[in-house]
């Protein structure tokens, strides 16, 4: 067992509408255990692509992508979703909250779904990383309730539930101002230093990016740093 | 994955949209209580409208028929044998209309396993007096607690106690057309001349009413040995014998083989009553097929709230999606949205039909030809409830089926990226 967490090899995209276009040309990098890296690019470089294609949500692509230890070619829907459930923490440009549910409920889902513990330990896990967040007293509120940076801390903090081998970040500061990119930056810096924790950040913002472990930059699908 | 999270998660998506969640709860109430009502009282009326005919008629009636005999002595010549037989106009003979050794008849019949009970009839011509006027008549002798059990003969009974037929000697129940034209109530004393012109004067101690002017005009019932004294005959001259099976659609082959086997005439209820069989079951048929109708339209009802809150809910599900919850997970949670509307919105459907129906069962309703019906007849069959249950189940199921098939196939990407 290697202590790579994720690594990609040759993965290439194509799109086909409207017509026949490479997004992603043979792609190959490794994420190590515990490593910050962010993704890099101009619009349209193909990093918010090739982070889907990372997290097995998007299963149209060439190449192999093998994500701890386990090839995911030819898996099958169910099987990829309890990887996704497992083993992927997400944190995305927006909250994706579910409004309907309190923060708690929000945070637990994905354990409650993992079912490998009972739900009274999946809350107690909830509210520890809560705790950790900084947003503890927040716990039964609706996400309605809360602020733009609180909202993107509960998912940060639901990223963390199953205790993932990764997490992946789609611009999760894209909608913050600047006290709350901060506020999240420092968390995954956090989070990266003291719990050992892999992440890999899609970003813009180049602040954020020089103070990760390391950048990889893409340029019209190609990896031109990293 | 535990049904406990898929409940969890389905009742957050449907008290989230309570307004739209109770009015397909309330399509589907409405729907069920409206195919419990229209059947019960559909059905409530077959039931009485068959029964006017059904209840009166037996399966299989035993008689002798005034007929020319069928083996004719010309038939059974050697001579003729080869040839054809010219002789016309033949007259049937004279012989008395009371079913031969029917004593032994109907010792055979009560031993039949088929046969729920057998009802002896004594049919008499008669005349009733009214002062120098003689008015036609037809006095049946019947075994009246026979009538009472398997031809609700007390439905009919408008004045008196039928029993009374039975127990106070040569006494008359008459049909109200007849009591109308001799003037006779209850305790009153009527004369009938016999067919043999002698008078016998008879008590008045009932009146019954058949819905059909026409018989209620000539029609009255006595004991079978005051009818037998009235004929001045014995005590085994029965002009039919009626029968009630325990099967009525075995009923033609039944009279059939009784026909041969006691070499009497017999008829069944089907040949004799085709249409109203016929009737009943055409107006069940648009019956439920009304009530199916509502129910489908419900469904559509449902089908369309649960592609609306899919489309509201898109976020949700790709969240969901993306955290690690797979296609199926997703739209059992939509099944069980619809389920829950299809289960919560049948059981009050159930409920508030049941109340409508009870309602209907209430409402007065007067018929001339059944005086002891008073308000409008309800069927409170079991079967339509649970007809009604489980198509309320089954409709909701295939209403969030497709619009579940949907939800399952979202890409979490295509949501996520649109943003």
């Amino acid at each position: 067992m290697t202590d790579k967490v994720l690594e990609a090899v040759n993965i290439s995209k194509f799109f086909h509408n409207p017509k026949t276009f490479q997004v992603l040309k043979d792609i190959s990098f490794s994420i190590d255990r515990g490593e910050f890296v962010s993704v890099i690019g101009k619009s349209g470089c193909g990093k918010s692509t090739l982070l889907y294609i990372l997290s097995t949500m998007d299963t149209d692509y060439t190449g192999e992508l093998i994500i701890d230890g386990e090839n995911l070619k030819s898996k099958v829907d169910k099987e990829l979703a309890a990887i996704r459930n497992e083993k992927i923490g997400f944190v995305f440009q927006f909250h994706y909250l579910l409004n309907e549910f309190d923060v708690i409920t929000n945070v637990m889902l994905p354990g409650l779904k993992l079912e490998k513990l009972s739900t009274e330990e999946v809350r107690e896990n909830a509210y520890q990383k809560l705790k950790i967040l900084g947003i503890e007293d927040e716990a039964l509120k609706k996400p309605n309730q809360l602020s733009g940076g609180q909202k993107q801390r509960v998912s940060i903090a639901r990223s963390l539930i199953n205790d993932p081998i990764i997490i992946m970040a789609d611009e999760p500061t894209g909608n913050l101002d600047f006290k709350n990119s901060r506020i999240v930056f420092d968390i995954f810096k956090e989070l990266s230093v003291e719990f050992n924790q892999s992440l890999l950040v899609v970003t813009h913002d180049n602040e954020f990016a020089e103070n990760t472990d390391r950048i990889i930059e893409l340029l019209d699908g190609e990896v031109i740093r990293g | 994955m535990k049904y406990k999270l898929v409940i969890q998660i389905s009742k957050a998506l449907l008290l989230a949209r309570w307004k739209q969640t109770l009015v397909a709860g309330i399509g589907v109430s409405f729907s069920i209580a409206m195919f419990i009502t229209l059947l019960g009282f559909m059905n409530g009326l077959n039931g009485l409208l068959d029964g006017l005919v059904t209840n009166r008629t037996p399966h299989v009636r035993l008689y002798n028929e005034v007929k020319i005999t069928s083996e004719q002595p010309m038939d059974k010549s050697v001579e003729y044998n080869e040839d054809y037989n010219f002789v016309r106009s033949l007259k049937p003979k004279n012989e008395n209309l009371d079913i031969k050794n029917s004593i032994g008849i109907i010792h055979a019949l009560n031993a039949d396993d088929r046969v729920l009970g057998v009802c002896p009839k004594v049919s008499s011509q008669v005349f009733y007096n009214a002062g120098n006027v003689r008015l036609n008549g037809v006095i049946d002798g019947i075994d009246v607690e026979g009538e009472k059990e398997f031809y609700a003969f007390d439905d009919y009974m408008v004045a008196g106690n039928s029993i009374d037929i039975e127990t106070v000697s040569n006494s008359i129940i008459v049909g109200t057309g007849v009591a109308d034209n001799l003037m006779a109530e209850v305790g009153d004393i009527i004369q009938v001349t016999n067919s043999r012109g002698e008078i016998i004067k008879l008590k008045v101690v009932g009146m019954y009413q058949s819905g059909m002017a026409d018989i209620d005009k000539v029609q009255s019932y006595a004991s079978v040995e005051t009818t037998q004294k009235i004929l001045g005959v014995s005590g085994d001259y029965l002009t039919d014998i009626k029968i009630k099976l325990k099967d009525m659609s075995i009923a033609p082959q039944v009279a059939k083989e009784y026909e041969e086997l006691f070499g009497t005439s017999a008829s069944d209820i089907q040949s004799a009553n085709a249409q109203f069989d016929t009737g009943s079951s055409i107006r069940s048929l648009i019956s439920y097929a009304v009530g199916i109708t509502l129910l489908i339209v419900a469904g559509f009802g449902i089908y369309n709230i649960l592609n609306m809150l899919i489309y509201e809910k898109m976020d949700s599900i790709a969240i969901l999606k993306a955290t690690g919850f797979s296609g199926k997970d997703v739209s059992n949670v939509f099944i069980m949205i619809a389920l829950t509307i299809g289960i919560l919105g049948g059981a009050l459907g159930l409920i508030i039909g049941f109340g409508l129906c009870n309602v209907i069962d209430n409402i007065p309703f007067d018929t001339e030809a059944l005086p002891t019906v008073t308000t409008y007849p309800i069927d409170y069959g079991v079967r339509y409830y649970i007809i009604a249950g489980i198509f309320s189940v089954v409709t909701t199921y295939l209403a969030g089926y497709f619009p579940s098939r949907k939800a399952s196939k979202v890409d979490p990407v295509e949501i996520i990226r649109g943003k």
